[in-house]
């Protein structure tokens, strides 16, 4: 076995009375990649900070044994501790759009660490900055030097990031969700370049990630985490053999899988939703006078149809359109052109009055679980608003009873009426939001990534959920998602969307066993999946 | 009885938050933040403070004539019952509980010769017969008395209650915020008790220029305080709510309209708009002379138009910060999600954009009403604030302040008048804290 560089034994840390990591201990060896896997709350991240002391005050943290490359890291001071951190430990967090400095070019902040960690004169320094955005190949590296965060991409932005870890030249690199917040073909890219680093440098990598089929394509050894302890570590390739324990067991059968569209029965019904020519622009305005010089072209010229009971899944990656296009079906943001038939009755022509009359026949699932709900209001309220806003005649008798039999469809327990969105976690606000989006009985609801900021296992559930309701009640979705494996659990039908158009469509196995078009190919390669 | 003008609206604010609180009590959800305030230790000695000065500025806020030999005058009930207090003044400044004046003259002995020295006053410390000597242990004396007689009836009190509540409501004496909070009765009661036992022989807090008694000036100034706190608030909030908000979620040309009054607003100097109203009602008192025929009625005129201007001027700050709020909460995906259920936009207003802008709306009222009750004091001294004959915080300050120059100093009516509106500010600021912490869903799952 190789030699072990991070050696951890009996991690505990406790927030007040709570223990969010509770007795862990693991190995990082030399040179390999070592995956710590589990869901939001499982404990990981902060085990990660622990090592690094970059907790905040009030967690209480207890460790048997914590020794890098055989020095004991308790025994350092704090001050010393700084040559440990950037130096020996590099550290890239999840969100690169907040966690570089928007003031500070990216030269900058790659140097600073230089400054801090190394004798270096100021040439030495600049083409050490210059060879490491090499290394993390940002094109044009002599242009994006002077650059500032703003001005770059998500991905390049994590670029820089990467860059500012190795810096200090680390012995291990911490990776905290390092593309979580970034587009599949993305996340392909950085995993790639983070491969291809360590291969050249030799250091060890810490991969911290909720994304089974991510880790098994990257790790050498995964450890699963639940509720704060490690229930089971083990070599990759056995564990996606042997996983033993039943939380990682449960975790691998909650993944979606690519290969559930395969064979799935093909009819037709009546067309539901007939979209023409959707244009949504935005218009640019510059000089004194604001004039309109041109359009960002955000859905441009979108057709589709989608029949009654079936889900259309609108594929995309960020900036494509997609979201636009939802709300603008749905006269959340006004269209510029294009006609959009529901039930043979052309939309744009109704009245503003009769628009918001119609507006229960298609409603709206966002993503975000935590914004899309107003903190301020009991949920049994929530879900009653659309009843009240357009079946004012119903009396608030039988508008309790239909929220009681709403939270039942969507299985929730008919005491959350009286709660607020805030007690509730990710999953069970999901399902309150497609309950509120349910009350008004509509025949087609938008999902905006409803399960994007869900763990696995939550989003395996959602999407039954959907399912079932889709059978018993007939309603149709239009999906809006970036992930092709939750593509393939629930749709029918796929529209690729790229730049604001619609580049390929057709029925999900199709297109998802034999796409036509090179973009969806390219997507489809940059899905991580398990062999 | 007499309805002075401020009465009427105080009136009408106390039975209005009675409304409030009766609703608020009815509703099955306001259940948790009621026990929560309920339960909140600072709150609630902080909410006894406050109803301690509004029971005070009620009190004062009861006028009515009444005749005293050959003149009518009007007074409140707090004058009736401090009568002593009233008119027992000295010729000038003394100090709290001192028997003489605070400046040498000569005086007249009782053989018909003069001697350059302090006097003794009219009534502060005349009960005694050589004050140098016993002044001490009398002031003692007497304060034992009427501490041990405040806390003689507060005892009294809570038997009575302990003997009616029975077992049914024990809780309400025995938890630890319920102790506290008889704590913070007993002080309130038999410090009060003991002030109003001695002042019937001193003036605590000293007299003031013209040998008035500052301990009186500070109680009636709390009315004033409260009056220009509360009037001014009630008139700034709608024009900073209705107006930020709907500058903040129609966007367009509301956005511009309400943007460049407030922009022009702020842009005069708001000492100026003041002063400019100040003397038009001046103008229009004297003008109808026979309307306005007494002091208070004045006085009281005036001191409702400086709450009407400062409520006018003094809203831009508030409307912006709700305007730039609301911004953000249109965006937000529960406002969306209404709009697609086909909610009205005047109920999203007000089902969602109001309810979540109001803890700012609720730390800037706080915020502000201390400062509207030191501007007062600021405008006292351009004599431009309430009128000088009403009793006010600014005004004690404003007289002090010829004083601090002094050698010995006059300390005494600033020193009042910073100590009672420190405490009204304070209570106030730690009670809407709690307020505000109690109804946020998301920090009442949270500990204190």
């Amino acid at each position: 076995m190789e030699q072990v560089l991070l050696q951890v034994r009996g991690l505990t840390v406790a927030f007040k009375d709570e223990t969010v990591v509770n007795d862990i201990s693991f190995d990082v060896y030399k040179g390999e990649t070592f995956a710590l896997v589990g869901e939001s709350g499982s404990g990981k991240s902060i085990s990660a900070l622990s090592v690094l002391r970059l907790l905040p005050g009030n967690a209480k943290i207890s460790v048997n044994q914590m020794l890098l490359d055989g020095e004991n890291l308790l025994s350092i001071t704090e001050q010393g501790f700084c040559k440990i951190r950037g130096k020996r430990i590099g550290l890239i967090f999840q969100d690169p759009m907040s966690s570089l400095n928007p003031v500070m070019t990216i030269g900058e902040q790659i140097a600073e660490v230089m400054q801090i960690h190394f004798n270096y004169s100021k040439a030495e320094i600049s083409s050490a900055v210059f060879k490491l955005l090499e290394q993390v190949e940002i094109p044009e590296p002599e242009r994006r030097i002077n650059e500032y965060p703003h001005q770059l991409s998500g991905g390049q932005r994590q670029r820089v990031m990467i860059a500012i870890a190795l810096a200090g030249k680390p012995d291990l690199l911490i990776a905290d969700e390092p593309t979580t917040a970034l587009d599949v073909t993305i996340q392909a890219q950085i995993l790639q370049l983070l491969k291809t680093i360590q291969k050249k440098t030799g250091m060890a990598l810490w991969l911290i990630s909720h994304d089974l089929a991510l880790v098994s394509n990257m790790a050498d050894r995964i450890a699963v985490m639940q509720k704060g302890k490690i229930v089971e570590t083990d070599d990759t390739a056995h564990f996606f053999k042997k996983a033993e324990h039943p939380y990682s067991l449960k975790l691998l059968a909650a993944l979606p899988s690519m290969d559930s569209c395969i064979n799935k029965p093909i009819d037709t019904n009546s067309n539901l939703l007939k979209v023409t020519d959707f244009k949504v622009y935005y218009p640019i305005r510059k000089g004194f006078f604001k004039r309109i010089v041109d359009h960002v072209r955000a859905v441009d010229g979108v057709s589709f149809q989608l029949q009654q009971g079936k889900t259309l899944a609108l594929v995309g990656e960020s900036g494509c359109g997609k979201t636009t296009l939802g709300k603008g079906l749905i006269n959340l943001i006004p269209n510029t052109s294009g006609t959009v038939f529901f039930n043979g009755i052309d939309l744009s022509e109704l009245t503003t009055d009769a628009q918001r009359r119609n507006r229960s026949d298609i409603q709206i699932v966002f993503q975000d679980p935590f914004s899309s709900m107003n903190p301020r209001m009991l949920v049994g309220d929530i879900i009653a608003e659309g009843i009240k806003a357009l079946y004012p005649e119903i009396g608030s008798a039988d508008r309790q009873l239909r929220v009681a039999k709403l939270l039942e469809q969507v299985e929730l327990p008919l005491s959350s009426a009286m709660r607020y969105p805030h007690e509730f976690s990710g999953g069970q606000r999901q399902r309150i939001c497609i309950a509120r989006a349910l009350a008004v009985e509509p025949k087609l609801i938008i999902c905006d990534e409803p399960t994007s900021a869900l763990d696995v296992s939550v989003q395996a559930q959602i999407i039954e959920l959907l399912k079932n309701l889709q059978k018993t009640k007939d309603i149709s979705y239009l999906f809006i998602t970036h992930d092709l494996a939750v593509v393939a659990e629930i749709a029918d039908e796929v529209a690729v969307m790229y730049q604001g158009k619609i580049i390929e469509q057709g029925e999900v196995e199709q297109v998802l066993t034999s796409p036509q078009h090179a973009y969806t190919q390219q997507l489809l390669d940059a899905v991580p999946r398990i062999d | 009885m007499i309805i002075l003008w401020t009465d009427a609206l105080i009136y009408m604010l106390v039975l209005a938050s009675l409304f409030a609180g009766f609703f608020i009590f009815r509703k099955p959800h306001f259940q948790r933040p009621l026990k929560k305030i309920s339960a909140s230790k600072t709150g609630m000695v902080s909410l006894l403070l406050l109803v301690f000065f509004i029971f005070i500025g009620l009190l004062d806020s009861i006028h009515f004539k009444q005749s005293e030999g050959h003149s009518t005058e009007i007074i409140s009930a707090l004058d009736f019952w401090a009568k002593p207090l009233r008119t027992q003044t000295e010729k000038t400044y003394s100090a709290p509980f001192s028997a003489h004046l605070y400046s040498k003259e000569m005086i007249a002995l009782a053989d018909g010769s003069h001697s350059w020295g302090y006097p003794r006053l009219k009534f502060g410390g005349s009960h005694l017969q050589n004050p140098d000597k016993e002044k001490l242990h009398d002031v003692l004396t007497k304060a034992a008395i009427g501490f041990a007689k405040g806390a003689s009836i507060f005892i009294l009190f809570i038997v009575l209650l302990w003997s009616y509540l029975h077992d049914r409501h024990k809780h309400l004496l025995n938890s630890s915020t319920a102790k506290a909070i008889w704590i913070v009765v007993f002080l309130l009661v038999s410090i009060s008790y003991m002030l109003i036992y001695l002042s019937g022989y001193y003036h605590v807090l000293g007299t003031d220029k013209v040998g008035e008694d500052v301990f009186y000036q500070a109680i009636k100034s709390i009315r004033t305080g409260l009056v220009i706190g509360s009037l001014t608030t009630m008139i700034m909030l709608p024009l900073a709510i209705v107006f930020g908000i709907m500058a903040g979620f129609f966007r367009g040309w509301v956005d511009d309209v309400i943007q460049y009054i407030y922009t022009t607003l702020n842009s005069i100097p708001s000492v100026l708009l003041i002063a400019a109203s100040i003397l038009m009602v001046q103008v229009y008192m004297s003008n109808h002379a026979e309307e306005f025929n007494s002091l208070i009625l004045r006085s009281d005129m005036r001191l409702l138009f400086l709450c009407l201007i400062l409520g006018v001027t003094s809203w831009t700050g508030l409307c912006r910060m709700l305007r730039a709020e609301t911004l953000k909460l249109r965006e937000m995906e529960y406002v969306q999600a209404a709009q697609a259920l086909g909610v009205k936009q005047s109920t999203i207003l007000i089902r969602h954009i109001l309810p979540n802008v109001m803890h700012i709306v609720l730390i800037s009222v706080v915020l502000d009403f201390s400062s509207l009750v030191l501007a007062e004091a600021v405008l006292s001294y351009i004599n431009i604030g309430v009128d000088p004959t009403t009793y006010s915080w600014g005004n004690m300050i404003n007289g002090a302040r010829l004083e601090m120059a002094r050698e010995p100093v006059v300390w005494w009516s600033l020193l009042a008048s910073f100590v009672f509106m420190f405490s009204l500010v304070l209570a106030a600021n730690l009670f809407a804290d709690t307020v505000r912490n109690a109804f946020d869903p998301r920090r009442a799952e949270q500990g204190e």
